[in-house]
Formats: C-alpha cells, sequence, structure tokens
C-alpha cells in the first residue's frame, strides 16, 4: 500500500511505525506538515494517490485541522478528523464519555474564578484542575486547600492563554499509584501497561515506571465503549482503577506508544501495521465496488 | 555528520537518522533537527509548544 505520515517531528514512535512499514515493502510517503498549505479545494499533490495517511503530527492544533483537510480532499486518513477533535479537547473528550456511559471522573467547566471555585469547592480537597488543551501531564494542578486553589485560578486567568480561562475542575480520584495505558485500534486492545509513580501524575512522560498488564473483561468493555465514543481509530485509553471497578478519564488520538512497546511482549507497531493495511485494503475494496 | 547551527561542532548522526528526528549537539548542547539527510543538514530544533504530545 501507499501510506503517507504525517508528521512535524520524528519521534521514536514514528520510527518503530516507518520502519515497520517500509520492511514490509509499503510505499512510504513522509509529509512534513510544516512545509504543506492547504487549500479548500485542490488537493496537495502528495497526498494525492495514497491509500491511507496516517496522522502522526505532534501538535493537537495540527493533527485538528491537517486531517479535516484530508477528509475533505477525500484521502482516507487516520484518526478521524471527528476522532481527532473529540480527543483534542478534554471537555469534548469528557462528554463523549459520559454520553456512552463509560465511567468517567466527575468533572465541571466553569469560564470564571468565582465560578470555577464554586466548582473546586463543591468536589472539596484535593481535586484537580486541568488544562483542556494539553499533554504529557503539564500544567496539570492537584489543588489541596482554598489558598493554593485562588492562586492557581489567578495564575491562570491572567497568565494563561484563553483556553486556560476555560476551568476544567475534577474529582481527584485515589489511584493505587498508577494508571492503565491501553493502544487500541478500533477498540481492540492491542497492548496495555501500567504506568506507576510515588507522584499524582503517573505519565510515561513523567517517568513514571511501566509493566505489562493484562486487560480483564470489564476493562476490555470499557475500552471498545470509550473507542466507539470518540468515533475509533488508533488510540491511547487511559484507565484507573477505583473502589468501584475502572474510570477511563481520557482517549489520546495521536498516541505514543514507544514505552508501551517497551513494557510489553506484543510488538506494538507490527500491530498498528497489521490494522493499517486492513484499513487500507477495505478502503481499496470500497473502491473497487463503487 | 553533520554542522551544528549554534556551534559549528561536527554532530555524529545514526546509521537510520530520519529527516525530522532531533538529535543534540554534544558540544554545546543545543537541541538539533535533521532537515535534509543527502547531505546531512541540521537546523535548530523548534521549541516545545503546549499542544504537543500524548
Amino acid at each position: 500500500m501507499k501510506v503517507g505520515i504525517l508528521y512535524s517531528r520524528i519521534r521514536k514512535d514514528e520510527k518503530l511505525l516507518l520502519n515497520e512499514l517500509r520492511e514490509r515493502g509499503h510505499d512510504v510517503v513522509k509529509i512534513d506538515v510544516r512545509k504543506l498549505n492547504f487549500g479548500l479545494s485542490e488537493t496537495p499533490e502528495v497526498l494525492g494517490e495514497l491509500d491511507v495517511v496516517v496522522d502522526r503530527c505532534l501538535a493537537t492544533s495540527r493533527s485538528v485541522y491537517a486531517t479535516q483537510f484530508c477528509e475533505a480532499y477525500g484521502v482516507p486518513v487516520v484518526n478521524s478528523p471527528d476522532t481527532a477533535q473529540t480527543c483534542a479537547d478534554k471537555v469534548q473528550n469528557s462528554l463523549a464519555l459520559e454520553g456512552a456511559g463509560v465511567p468517567t471522573p466527575e468533572t465541571k467547566v466553569a469560564f470564571t474564578k468565582d465560578a470555577a471555585m464554586e466548582a473546586i469547592e463543591s468536589f472539596g480537597y484535593p481535586c484537580v484542575l486541568k488544562p483542556v488543551v494539553g499533554s504529557w501531564g503539564r500544567l496539570m494542578a492537584k489543588i489541596e486547600c482554598e489558598s493554593a486553589a485562588e492562586a492557581i485560578l489567578e495564575h491562570k486567568a491572567t497568565l494563561g492563554h484563553y483556553e486556560h480561562k476555560v476551568f476544567y475542575v475534577q474529582e481527584y480520584v485515589d489511584k493505587p499509584g498508577r494508571d492503565i495505558r491501553v493502544l487500541a485500534t478500533d477498540g481492540e486492545p492491542v497492548a496495555a501497561m501500567v504506568r506507576s509513580s510515588d507522584h499524582w501524575l503517573t505519565n510515561a512522560a513523567k517517568g513514571a515506571e511501566t509493566d505489562e498488564f493484562e486487560l480483564d473483561d470489564e476493562a476490555k468493555e470499557l475500552v471498545e465503549k470509550a473507542s466507539d465514543a470518540v468515533g475509533g481509530g488508533l488510540l491511547g485509553v487511559d484507565l484507573m482503577e477505583t473502589d468501584d471497578g475502572y474510570t477511563v478519564h481520557e482517549v489520546n488520538h495521536t498516541v505514543e506508544f514507544k514505552s508501551l512497546n517497551d513494557a510489553v511482549e506484543t510488538d506494538v507497531p507490527a500491530t498498528v501495521v497489521d490494522w493499517l493495511e486492513v484499513k487500507a485494503g477495505a478502503k481499496q475494496e470500497q473502491e473497487v465496488f463503487a | 555528520m553533520a554542522e551544528c547551527v549554534q556551534c559549528g561542532a561536527d554532530v555524529t548522526l545514526h546509521d537510520n537518522a530520519e529527516v525530522g528526528e532531533i538529535v543534540d549537539c554534544t558540544t554545546c548542547g543545543a537541541e538539533l533537527e535533521l532537515v535534509d539527510q543527502n547531505p546531512p543538514v541540521l537546523d535548530r530544533a523548534p521549541e516545545l509548544e503546549e499542544d504537543w504530545g500524548e
């Protein structure tokens, strides 16, 4: 197949994918989105004739728009722009999960400091304040007391980008020092790992220790539901364990998997490419029969 | 081998280095991006943005 990789930086994740695709003899076209401009109707030459485009943009904003253009040009793209849009924004992500009946931490959104303070007080301390866009655990605040809440809200309102004036307040989930990252293709788990840390943030990007995790039926079912809720695709589903079962706090759409690949027996890039081949094959069949 | 745009030192590249990959200059510590492969050309890597990564 002829596969395009949308990127702006080649991380180890992209290298793993590129190597796997090339080893299988696929025709790979690397597409640096920083060098493209997107017209409303005319497909950029580099995007034409591709069986599938894989969005691996490092920047969420680029991912959201570039995938929309691919779809507008009729170029098959994974993940879909709808999935990107939903996953890119924590508010939309939470609404999608809640709407699909996926257990997710209780969340409130407010647009002013006073309203955010009310939301924080309603949860009590500690609670969590997150940016609506962002990743790698950046700018996340575990708020332990009223004075800290006031200070953080003041900083965000004064110093932040307008998006930081959308206050996303969430209950603090007292997880057992770890959370679970599941990589899934259209809801089918590829592999899963726990990310453990003494810190309340257990992101791999924050240096959490990783270990393979065997999913039980409840977790598998939630991964499928969470994937469907955001439109499916190649996704990173993040779960936390609670006394009442799992809660899904986030679904990621340009998921990084290098840590997962190191932690598990499964050949992650190979399984992802298996899935891509099926996606591209299905598209070709549709075209033949159309 | 390529030249660091910040300090001019020689930077050794991995055999399978890709355009778009980030390498560090071991002399000055600058974060560099491989922008061309034949011959290898390095440029300063873009600054970290808030919406990067997952």
